[in-house]
């Protein structure tokens, strides 16, 4: 369990790593916190040639709040953000995601632009990002563009940055004071991938109004449904959660040792129940 | 305070005290050394080529391509190997039938399981390794899987082995009374269930491994490994090898956990030391935790069909079961695949009174990884299917499970006895266990707190296990059948000049404190304090000959063995402080590492001047008196086969009637291991154990695809239980000292994963219970729970 050879090149700003990018095209590889990549290195499920560390490039640090957005620059670690004493009255959903994402030592390395450039069907922060309708903030060498989260997520590991991209940012609206936020996710042990999750916002939970609801760890990308959204408005959290199990009859859902395609689907109907009365 | 001293208050009492351990605060501060700190001159890294297949034959294997990697030094296949290593077979002739066919330490012409090595690379470093390993070009032609235990038993299911006329490698049966008749009788309720009980595996902190560095001008082999049972290794290198045994060393140092994963042969272990002789160089091989779950031995995989039939009164008349189970392509060496079922068969039961007993198990072969002994062989399934069982015909009867066991227990007064099995028994205390643990566990109220759960629609069970520990074995386990496993085990005492004792003992350390209660047995006995006492123990060069940490066994016989040794040293010690104080050897003591009078407590000679005096300055000792201020004395169980201890543990669960998520709210375990030598270590092996136990019945399980591939094979897919989501486990204790002994220590290593799966699957069972549903499969993951029922 050792990475094959690889160089390694530490840029200092945003401009040097996009060149870096260009130059090397898919034999290289952004690194950010490591808490993946250099697992799957190991494992020898990635093997790129040169990895470009992202800790000096200026441009991906920092957390500004402007009126309405927190725009969180790529390289900030979980860590950061649970550090910061305006997390719950600025981006409460992302705080109450946070203490399920992995262990403290992982998330002392681990960053947002790194979860957001993974996609893991897993993830928290996918999920809580496509209800936040954030935007995150790509910059290639043509310079750099927004895409909605709603958009981002395209596929089983894989989104809509491009291999000679970079996330710069995520630009995530600040709490809307009309709205509430839930999350609740169940996985066997705490601070593992969830078998389902949900994050959500509502003007109210139950009965539920003007629900934005999207659930991980159960396809290949973080999962919202509009159809279902509306279907749900006036709906108890009860009468929700059998909503949920139907309308995801025929969706492919992921199935491991963890959980079948049924046990997911039964359990995303939990979840929403659960994040619904629990607000 | 006055009045008469106790065994407790005398000097040097450690014998029973919570001792803080010697090497704590080393391993703590990461002053440990493992097998990985090893680094010797000219060391190479080896590194395996494992099959990506079940099952498949090696049509060729091209390593040219390998061989050409910067810093590989040498690339063999099995073939070129097997010319320096011969293979072995893991029978013994006690359990008559038993066959396997030879193993090779790399496979030569066919691989027989996902993992199995069949080629290796050296390198001057790991990562080289692996490069070049990747290079290693292997043609194989896949071959059917045989993966289902039961499945595997079918006339048409393909053989794993070439003239072999069935995958079964060995099959039991005991018959005693007449169960169908009894089951038949009128008034008897019989309740019959199909248990599952998945594989899991040890995961081992340190993963298990060896630097083996040949010196070919001893002609000795030394193997460092991170091992139980050294002296066995070394019997096994030298036959394998065509070694003398006396020119290899095996040496064990620190070792992180090994839960009997690190009891039996690796074939890449052993290719190591051959390694190290072809090259002459010292080779080094750890595995990594991805080889770890591919090759460390599995444990369980079972298919029980049991039944169990009360009287009228409820009383138990017998059990009939049936077991299945899958222990890979080969029986494991030494030890055997066959001893995990041939337990299943002997302890099932043993508990509890009753006439009738039929079983019958089958071990058989299959395409996954070897399955052997492990914490508590065949314990959880025994435990499981009888307490398992005897609260299902307590639901199927409507009788209170602690009452029926009230009922059914061995009385305490009524040993020796034997089991229905036939096991000798002796020295137990079955009903002071269960009253202790129903008043530690305050069971009446958890019983209404359960009916007020009940009432709010929330599913809360409470489970019960009462179990037998099998512990201190004789050369009944493996010696009588032709293994070179020790049952006994020897201690040395030596009184050094400077008046500290010095002790060696054959059993080992794997971090649970064996090296922290030698020395308290050394030292209280003999008489001095315990920061004067240094443990030497893991080292074939140096220490009595033995056979090492297993079954429950380093207290019990290594500790008895220290205990004769340091009695014996006091006594040589005293005829020697007689002649220089010129006094009767029998009015002296040694107190505190001081000679003393032993009625007014009076201090007579420092040991360490008495020591100096027999070692310096020897003309002035009476020139009739040699002493030798050093003893070692041997220790093996005679009379019985293995001495039995017992316990009782109780769970309370809530299950989620949603997601079918257990939630284990608190466990409680009254443990009877005889005498206790330090509360501290054996409570911390009981919860250890109740943990590991809990790891089987909820989260852990090696599960493989239809292909034979593992797919659990990282600690993302294999879930081992983790401190947030374990209940507080109470520990009591009952001491019913062994009558074997003088120390009358019994094992206490084991009973926690033995009996804890047993309560576990009873309190989700009692939960379940106003459902009308139940669960016989562990792991009972929340799916499983949810199948279960209905509600998936
Ligand atoms: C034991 C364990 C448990 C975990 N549990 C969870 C969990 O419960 N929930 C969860 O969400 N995650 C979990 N994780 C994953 C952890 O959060 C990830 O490490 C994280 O999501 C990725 O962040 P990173 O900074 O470590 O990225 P890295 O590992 O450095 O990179 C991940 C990928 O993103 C790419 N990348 C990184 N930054 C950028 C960028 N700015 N632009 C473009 N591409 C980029 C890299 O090239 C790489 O392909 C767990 C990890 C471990 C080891």
């Amino acid at each position: 369990m050792k990475a094959p050879d690889f160089a390694y090149a530490r840029p200092a700003d945003l401009g040097a790593a996009l060149a870096l990018l260009a130059e090397h095209g898919t034999e290289a590889q952004p690194l950010a916190g490591g808490q993946s990549l250099m697992p799957m290195m190991n494992f020898r499920l990635a093997a790129p040639e040169i990895l470009i560390d992202l800790s000096d490039v200026a441009e991906l640090r920092g957390l500004e709040r402007t009126r309405d957005t927190v725009r969180i620059g790529a390289m900030t670690r979980y860590r950061d953000l649970e550090d910061w004493p305006d997390l719950g009255g600025t981006l409460p959903l992302v705080a109450m995601a946070l203490p399920h994402i992995a262990h403290d030592a992982i998330r002392n390395r681990g960053t947002i632009g790194g979860s957001i450039a993974l996609c893991d069907p897993a993830a928290e922060l996918p999920a809580v990002m496509r209800v936040l309708a954030a935007e995150i903030e790509v910059a290639g060498a043509e310079g750099s563009r927004r895409v909605a989260a709603d958009d981002f997520f395209t596929g089983f590991y894989e989104t809509a940055c491009g291999e000679e991209e970079l996330i710069v940012a995520i630009h995530v609206p600040v709490a809307e004071a009309d709205r509430v936020y839930g999350f609740h996710e169940l996985a066997q042990r705490h601070g593992d991938y969830a078998m389902a999750g949900v994050a959500l916002s509502a003007l109210s939970p139950n009965p539920i109004r003007s629900l934005r609801a999207a659930f991980f760890g159960i396809a290949a990308t973080p999962v919202r449904l509009p159809d279902l959204e509306a279907a749900l408005e006036g709906l108890t959290a009860c009468e929700a959660q059998a909503a949920v199990t139907a309308a995801l009859e025929g969706l492919d859902l992921l199935a491991d040792t963890k959980a079948s395609a049924d046990m997911r689907r039964h359990l995303s109907g939990v979840v929403l129940k659960r994040a619904l009365e629990a607000m | 305070m006055t009045g008469p001293l106790s065994e407790l208050d005398r000097p040097n009492s450690y014998i029973g005290r919570a001792v803080p351990r010697a090497d704590a605060a080393r391993l703590l501060a990461g002053r440990g050394k493992y097998l990985d700190d090893i680094r010797l001159p000219r060391m190479l890294h080896a590194v395996f080529v494992r099959s990506p297949h079940a099952h498949a034959r090696i049509k060729a294997i091209d390593t040219e391509a390998a061989r050409a990697m910067p810093g590989v030094a040498a690339v063999y296949t099995g073939a070129e190997i097997a010319e320096h290593c011969t293979p072995w077979v893991g029978v013994l002739s006690h359990l008559a039938g038993l066959r396997s066919p030879p193993q090779h330490s790399v496979a030569v012409d066919v691989a027989r399981w996902q993992g199995e090595p069949v080629a290796v690379v050296l390198a001057r470093s790991r990562a080289e390794a692996e490069d070049a390993a990747d290079l290693v070009d292997v043609d194989y032609e896949e071959l059917p899987p045989v993966l289902d235990a039961e499945a595997a038993l079918e006339p048409d299911s393909p053989r794993i082995h070439e003239g072999y006329d069935s995958n079964l490698a060995w099959e039991r049966k005991v018959d005693v009374g007449d169960i169908d008749t009894a089951f038949a009788a009128p008034g008897v309720t019989v309740v019959e269930r199909t248990f599952r009980f998945g594989r899991h595996t040890g995961v081992t902190l340190e993963a298990r491994g060896t630097v083996c560095d040949y010196d070919p001008g001893e002609g000795v082999l030394t193997m460092h490994y991170s091992g139980q049972a050294p002296h066995m290794l070394q019997v096994i290198l030298s036959r394998h090898l065509g070694m003398a045994e006396e020119n290899v060393r095996v040496v064990s140092g620190d070792v992180g956990g090994s839960f009997g994963i690190k009891v039996h042969t690796y074939g890449d272990e052993i290719a190591c030391a051959a390694l190290s002789k072809m090259l002459e160089r010292p080779v080094k091989f750890v595995a990594d935790r991805q080889e770890s779950f591919l090759t460390d031995i599995h444990a369980r995989d079972h298919v029980v069909k049991a039944r169990m039939g009360v009287d009228a009164e409820g009383r138990i008349v017998g059990i009939d079961m049936d077991d299945i189970t899958g222990i890979g392509p080969y029986s494991m060496y030494p030890r055997t695949s066959a001893i995990e079922c041939n337990q299943v068969l002997n302890l099932t039961g043993a508990p509890y009174m009753m006439e009738n007993y039929r079983a019958r198990g089958r071990v058989v072969f299959q395409n996954k990884t070897l399955m052997c002994q492990y914490r508590a062989v065949g314990h959880p399934i025994a435990m499981a299917v009888c307490d398992g069982l005897l609260e299902d015909v307590a639901r199927a009867t409507g009788r209170d499970p602690v009452e029926l066991r009230r009922l059914n227990l061995m009385p305490d007064d009524g040993y020796p006895r034997a089991s229905a099995s036939g096991m000798k028994l002796a020295d137990l205390s079955h009903q002071k266990t269960l009253e202790k643990l129903v008043e530690l566990m305050d069971y009446d109220a958890l019983r209404r707190d359960q009916e007020e759960a009940r009432a709010r629609g929330v599913l809360r069970g409470i489970g019960l296990c009462s179990m037998v520990e099998v512990t201190n074995p004789s050369p009944a386990f493996y010696g009588i059948g032709g293994a070179p496993i020790a049952s006994q085990d020897g201690a040395t005492c030596r009184l050094d000049a400077g008046g500290a004792l010095h002790v060696s003992s054959s059993v080992t350390e794997q971090g649970q404190g064996t090296n922290a209660i030698l020395a308290q047995i050394a030292a209280d006995r003999f008489g001095v304090p315990i920061e004067r006492v240094k443990v030497t123990t893991g080292d074939t060069a140096t220490v009595p000959y033995g056979g090492g940490t297993w079954a429950s066994r380093g207290a019990g016989i290594g500790g008895e063995a220290m205990l004769l040794a340091a009695d014996a040293l006091k006594h040589q010690v005293l005829e020697v402080a007689a002649a220089l104080l010129q006094a009767e050897a029998g009015v002296l003591d040694i107190r505190n590492g001081t000679v003393v009078d032993a009625t007014t407590g009076a201090e007579r000679i420092a040991l360490s001047d008495l020591a100096r005096t027999v070692y310096y300055r020897g003309n002035e000792l009476p020139p009739d008196l040699k002493p030798e201020l050093i003893a070692t004395r041997h220790y093996r169980v005679t009379d019985f086969p293995f001495v039995f201890t017992n316990g009782a543990m109780a769970t309370h669960v809530e299950v989620d009637a949603e997601t079918g998520f257990v939630k284990v709210l608190g466990f409680w375990v009254v443990e009877d291991c005889g005498t206790v030598i330090n509360p501290m270590l054996v409570d911390e092996q009981v919860r250890g154990g109740v943990v590991q136990g809990i790891g089987g019945a909820l989260y852990e399980e090696c599960l493989y695809d239809e292909e034979g591939q593992l797919l659990t094979a990282t600690m993302a897919d294999y879930l081992v239980p983790m401190a947030a989501e374990m209940p507080d486990i109470e520990v009591a204790h009952v001491e019913t000292p062994t009558s074997t002994s003088v120390l009358g220590a019994k094992g206490a290593g084991e009973a926690g994963t033995g009996g804890a799966p047993a309560a576990l699957l009873n309190a989700v069972n009692d939960a379940l219970a106003p459902l009308g549903a139940s669960i016989w499969q562990q792991p009972m993951t929340p799916e499983r729970v949810l199948r279960a029922m209905g509600r998936l």
